[in-house]
C-alpha cells in the first residue's frame, strides 16, 4: 500500500521543510491558521450499453489547495502543479485574506498516522487489468437480460478511483491517507409492448476487486431488472397526506435530507438552519436515535481522517428524539468552540472544506417490519428512492420514491408509479411512530451535493412508520 | 500554457502510436470567487486551473484520458493510456469523429469575452457582493439574516484540435452575482437565492436590483401554508418554468432517444404540445452564456428549433447520437475533459408569448402560482413528473396567500398539451430561460 508522505515527497521532490516553509508563507500576512491539501487521484470509468463496452476512461487529477483562516474569513487558492514555486504562489494568494502586519510564526510539522485503517484493500480496482473489469460488465448484462425477456436494454458502468492525499496544518499536523472508492451501477429498461419502464441498482464502497463477487453483481443485475419489471404493472401513485412506511437501507435518504443537512455546523453557526438553536430540544419521536459515523469499515462515506486531517468519529445527532449535536469542520468548531467531529470534507484540492455528512443512519427499534406493515390501514410502502433535496432555512425537504406499493388493510398490494414525498425537517421525525429491528445501510452508491461540491456518502435505516406525510402522486 | 500547437502535437502522437483518430481539448481558466456575509468578506478564492482531455478511436473502439498536469511526461502517459485502453473496448460503428466537411470553417466572434471582467479589481468584486447584500438587508426590517452574497468571475479559453483537421480556439468570460437573504417573522425563516450570470459585465443586473429582488422573493415566502389536495391550474413563474424546460431537455437529448428512454421517441413531426409552445436551442446568440463558435466536436454552432407551435421538429444531437438515429448532428456535442462527448443545450429557451405575467395570474380563478420547485421527480422514460413546490395560491385572479410543503404532479404528455398561456417575460440569467407559463391542470398534493 502507498505511504502518502513518501509518495508526495518522492514523486514531486518536496521535502518536509518545504512544507513548513509553505505554511509559513500562508501565514505571512497574519493568518491564524493555514493548511495544505495535496491530492493525486486516478479515476477510471468503464461503460457498457447495447452489449458494447463503448468507452474506457482514465483521468488524473493532481494539485494542492492552500487555505488560510483569519477570524471568520477564509482565503483559498490552489495550483495544478505540485511544485514548491507554484504552491508558494498559491499560499501567498491565500495569505492575503489576513490584513494584519504581524509576521506569522514559523511552523513545524511532525507526521502522524491515522488511528485506524478502515479500508485495507489487497488489490486496487485501479490496478486491475481492463479485460477483467469488462468481463464484470458483460456478466451483468447477461444476468439482467436473463431475468426476464422483457428487459430490452442494460446499461452498466464501473467507476473507481484511488485518491492519495497529504494534509499539513499550521498546528503541526502532517497526515496522509490513501482512499480507494468504487461504484458499480446498473440500469435496465423493460419494454412490454411499448410500455417502457426503468430500474436502477448498484453498489460499492472503499473496497477492492474482491468485493464484487459474482453473487453480488448478479444481485445488482437482478435488482435493476426486477424494479423495471415491477414498474410495468405500476398504477398511478396516490396524492395527499397519508401513513408512509419506509423500507430498510437507501430510504435512509430521509435522514440525510430531513435532518442531516440542517445539522451541519456552518448553517447553525450562521443561524440560517431550521435547526438553529434547537440543541437539547425534542426534534423527533423518542424512538429515533440518529448518528453520523465516518468510521464504518469499507463504507462509501467513511474516511480514516477527514479532508482537514482530523480523525472521523461517531457523532450522535439525535438521541431518543432530542437534538444532541452538529457536524463540525475546523472553521465552525473554532468559531463556536465546539469539539471537532471529523466532518470537514471537500470534493478535491480545488475546493474549500466544509461540514458534510459521512454515513448517516437511524438505530434499530423494537418492532418487526411485518408488525409495521400490518398496523397500516391505508398508506404507502416506499422501498427505493432516487434523489432528494432540502431547503435548509425553512426545513422543507423532498425525496423521490422510485419503487413503492400501496398498503391496504395491513397488506402490501399494488405497485405504484414514482412520486415525490415532501415534509418538514424539524417535525418529520416527530411523526415516526414505529421503528423496526432490520437496520440496513445502503449498498454504497450515494453522492451528496452542497455548494457545488460532490462527496460520497452513505445512509441507513431500519423499516419505519411515519404517521403522516404528503405523497405527491396524481390520484 | 496550453496551445493549439501542444494539442496538435498530442493528436499527432496519438495517431503515430496507432490511433485511427484523435481529438484533444484544452481548457485554461482563471477563477475568482468572493463571498460576503453581513457586510464582511467571508471567503475569497482565486486560482488558475487547466486541463487536457484526449479521446482516441482505434479501429472503431473508443477511449479517453485527461490530466491536470501538462508536463511532457504527463502528456506522454495521457496518450499511452488512451491508446492502450482503446484497443480493449468494443467496436462501435457509430463512434467516429465528425467528417472534415462537417467541421466549422471559421471561428465566429460571438462576443463571448469581456475585457471589463478580466480587468475587474478584487475590491470592485467585493463591493458588488457587498452592495447586493446591503440592498437585500435594507429592503425590509424582516430581512434579519443572510446566507451572504457572492461575486464570481471566470476568464478562460477553450481549444479543440482533431485529427480530421479541426483546430479552433476561443476566449470566454463569465461574471455571476448571487445573493441569499433570510426573512424572519415570528419563528418562521425563509431564504431566497437570486442572481444573474452573464458574459459581459455591462449585461449583469445591478447589485442593488438583485438584492432588492432577492429580498422580495424571501419576504413573499413568509407565513406560507399547505393547501388541500386538489386538481388545479398552475402558473409557473419564469424561474420555475425554466426548471420544467430543463427537465424537458432530458426527453429530447439524443442519448435518451436512441436508447428509447424518452416518452418522445418516434414523435418527430408530430404534435406533442399546445400550439402556443415553441422551444429553441441557439448556440450563436451574441454575448450569451451558452454560446460557443463550435461545439465539443468542432461543428459550427447553429440554431435548432426543437418544438415549433407544438410540433416536435428536432432532437438535440451530437455526432454519435445522430449516427445512431440516422440523422444529422445539431452541433450540441458537449465535451468534458474526460469521456466521450455528451449532448448539451447551448442557449435553450421557450419563445416568449404575448401575455404579461399579471394577465396570466389574473386569468386563474382558483389555482397555484409556483415560484420555486425542489427535488428530482421527473422520469424522461415515462414523462411522469412529481416535484415539491412553493409559491402563492391564486383566488379570483389575485395572489391570495403563500403556499409551501406541497407537491405538483402530472405527466409531461398532458402538461405540454395543457399549456394555455405563455408570458412575454423572457430573460436569460444563464444558459436556459423561460417566460411565465400556465398549464390548465395538474394534481396538487397537500393536506
Amino acid at each position: 500500500m502507498i505511504e502518502p508522505i513518501k509518495f508526495f515527497t518522492g514523486k514531486f521532490n518536496i521535502s518536509i521543510s518545504d512544507i513548513e516553509s509553505l505554511l509559513g508563507a500562508a501565514l505571512s500576512k497574519g493568518g491564524e491558521y493555514a493548511d495544505l491539501y495535496f491530492e493525486y487521484t486516478t479515476l477510471d470509468s468503464l461503460n457498457l450499453e447495447e452489449q458494447l463496452v463503448k468507452s474506457a476512461n482514465r483521468a488524473v487529477r493532481q494539485g494542492v489547495g492552500v487555505r488560510v483562516i483569519s477570524g471568520e474569513k477564509t482565503g483559498y487558492a490552489y495550483c495544478d502543479e505540485i511544485d514548491v514555486a507554484a504552491i508558494r504562489k498559491a499560499a501567498l494568494t491565500a495569505a492575503h485574506i489576513a490584513e494584519s502586519r504581524q509576521v506569522g510564526a514559523s511552523v513545524n510539522v511532525s507526521s502522524s498516522r491515522a488511528a485506524r485503517d478502515l479500508y485495507p484493500v489487497g488489490r486496487l480496482i485501479n490496478d486491475e487489468p481492463l479485460p477483467r473489469k469488462i468481463e464484470l460488465l458483460n456478466h451483468i448484462d447477461r444476468s439482467s437480460r436473463a431475468f426476464d425477456r422483457r428487459i430490452r436494454e442494460v446499461q452498466a458502468s464501473l467507476a473507481d478511483e484511488f485518491k492519495v492525499v497529504l494534509i499539513a496544518t499550521s498546528e503541526g499536523r502532517l497526515i496522509g491517507d490513501a482512499q480507494p472508492l468504487a461504484r458499480m451501477r446498473v440500469m435496465c429498461i423493460a419494454d412490454d409492448d411499448g410500455n417502457l419502464q426503468s430500474g436502477v441498482s448498484g453498489g460499492g464502497g472503499r473496497i477492492g476487486m474482491d468485493f464484487f463477487s459474482e453473487q453480488l453483481i448478479d444481485h445488482y443485475a437482478n435488482e435493476a431488472a426486477r424494479q423495471a419489471i415491477v414498474q410495468l404493472e405500476a398504477q398511478d401513485a396516490p396524492a395527499g397526506s397519508m401513513e408512509v412506511v419506509l423500507g430498510p437501507g437507501w430510504p435512509g435518504i430521509l435522514l440525510h435530507e430531513a435532518v442531516g443537512h440542517g445539522l451541519e455546523a456552518d448553517f447553525n453557526r450562521k443561524g440560517t438552519s431550521a435547526f438553529s438553536g434547537l440543541i437539547g430540544h425534542k426534534v423527533a419521536s423518542e424512538l429515533c436515535t440518529v448518528v453520523d459515523e465516518g468510521t464504518m469499515p469499507n463504507r462509501r462515506g467513511s474516511l480514516n481522517v477527514d479532508d482537514e486531517g482530523n480523525p472521523t468519529s461517531q457523532t450522535v445527532l439525535i438521541e431518543n428524539g432530542v437534538l444532541r449535536g452538529y457536524l463540525q469542520d475546523k472553521l465552525s468548531s473554532r468559531l463556536t468552540k465546539a469539539n471537532l467531529t471529523g466532518n470537514g470534507r471537500r470534493e478535491s484540492y480545488r475546493h474549500m472544506p466544509m461540514p458534510r455528512m459521512t454515513n448517516t443512519y437511524l438505530l434499530n427499534g423494537a418492532s418487526t417490519p411485518d408488525e409495521i406493515i400490518r398496523s397500516v390501514k391505508r398508506g404507502l410502502f416506499a422501498v427505493q428512492f432516487g434523489g432528494g433535496q432540502v431547503d435548509i432555512t425553512n426545513g422543507k425537504f423532498v425525496f423521490s420514491a422510485t419503487e413503492a406499493y400501496l398498503i391496504e388493510d395491513g397488506k402490501v398490494t399494488a405497485p405504484v408509479k414514482g412520486a415525490t414525498l415532501i415534509g418538514n425537517g424539524p417535525d418529520a421525525l416527530t411523526k415516526v411512530t414505529a421503528v423496526a429491528n432490520d437496520l440496513a445501510l445502503d449498498q454504497g452508491v450515494g453522492t451528496c451535493g452542497k455548494d457545488g461540491q460532490s462527496v460520497p456518502v452513505g445512509v441507513g435505516l431500519p423499516t419505519i412508520k411515519i404517521s403522516e406525510m404528503t405523497v405527491g402522486g396524481t390520484k | 500554457m496550453i496551445t493549439k500547437e501542444l494539442l496538435s502535437d498530442t493528436v499527432k502522437q496519438a495517431v503515430r502510436r496507432g490511433a485511427t483518430d484523435a481529438e484533444a481539448i484544452g481548457v485554461e481558466t482563471t477563477e475568482f470567487h468572493v463571498e460576503v456575509r453581513l457586510g464582511e468578506v467571508e471567503k475569497l478564492q482565486e486560482a488558475a486551473s487547466r486541463g487536457i482531455g484526449l479521446r482516441v478511436l482505434y479501429q472503431g473502439r473508443q477511449a479517453s484520458s485527461s490530466t491536470s498536469d501538462v508536463s511532457p511526461q504527463a502528456i506522454d502517459e495521457l496518450i499511452s493510456h488512451a491508446v492502450e485502453m482503446a484497443k480493449l473496448t468494443s467496436v462501435d460503428e457509430a463512434a467516429t469523429l465528425p467528417a472534415r466537411h462537417e467541421l466549422a470553417r471559421e471561428t465566429a466572434d460571438l462576443g463571448l469575452d469581456d475585457q471589463a471582467i478580466s480587468e475587474l479589481s478584487t475590491e470592485r468584486k467585493i463591493e458588488m457582493a457587498r452592495s447586493a447584500e446591503a440592498a437585500a438587508r435594507g429592503a425590509d426590517s424582516r430581512i434579519t439574516n443572510s446566507e451572504g452574497a457572492a461575486c464570481s468571475t471566470t476568464v478562460g479559453k477553450i481549444i479543440l484540435v482533431t485529427s480530421a483537421g479541426f483546430a479552433g480556439e476561443y476566449p470566454a468570460t463569465t461574471c455571476a452575482l448571487m445573493v441569499a437573504p433570510i426573512a424572519k417573522e415570528g419563528d418562521q425563516m425563509q431564504m431566497a437565492a437570486w442572481g444573474d450570470r452573464q458574459r459581459a459585465l455591462a449585461s449583469l443586473d445591478s447589485p442593488e436590483a438583485l438584492g432588492r429582488e432577492a429580498a422580495r422573493r424571501a419576504l413573499r415566502k413568509l407565513n406560507a401554508r399547505k393547501v388541500a389536495t386538489q386538481e388545479a391550474p398552475i402558473v409557473f413563474e419564469s424561474s420555475a418554468a425554466e426548471e420544467l424546460l430543463s427537465d424537458f431537455f432530458g426527453a429530447v437529448d439524443g442519448y435518451s432517444i436512441f436508447r428509447r428512454a424518452s416518452f418522445l421517441v418516434g414523435r418527430l413531426g408530430e404534435t406533442i404540445a399546445a400550439p402556443e409552445l415553441t422551444i429553441i436551442d441557439d448556440g450563436r446568440m451574441c454575448g450569451a452564456v451558452g454560446s460557443r463558435p463550435f461545439d465539443g466536436e468542432g461543428l459550427a454552432s447553429r440554431l435548432t428549433v426543437v418544438v415549433e407551435k407544438g410540433i416536435l421538429k428536432n432532437y438535440l444531437l451530437n455526432t454519435y447520437t445522430a449516427r445512431k438515429l440516422g440523422l444529422r448532428s445539431t452541433a450540441n456535442a458537449a465535451r468534458a475533459l474526460i469521456g466521450a462527448p455528451t449532448v448539451g443545450f447551448s442557449n435553450f429557451f421557450i419563445a416568449p408569448g404575448v401575455y404579461r405575467a399579471d394577465e396570466i395570474i389574473a386569468s386563474v380563478k382558483n389555482g397555484f402560482y409556483v415560484t420555486e420547485m425542489i427535488g428530482f421527480g421527473f422520469n424522461a422514460v415515462t414523462g411522469d413528473f412529481s416535484r415539491g413546490a412553493s409559491g402563492w395560491w391564486i383566488e379570483d385572479g389575485k395572489l391570495a396567500f403563500p403556499v409551501e410543503e406541497v407537491t405538483i404532479a402530472g405527466n409531461f404528455r398532458d402538461m405540454l398539451r395543457g399549456i394555455t398561456m405563455i408570458g412575454d417575460d423572457l430573460r436569460f440569467r444563464g444558459r436556459i430561460a423561460a417566460p411565465t407559463i400556465k398549464i390548465d391542470r395538474m394534481m396538487v398534493s397537500g393536506e
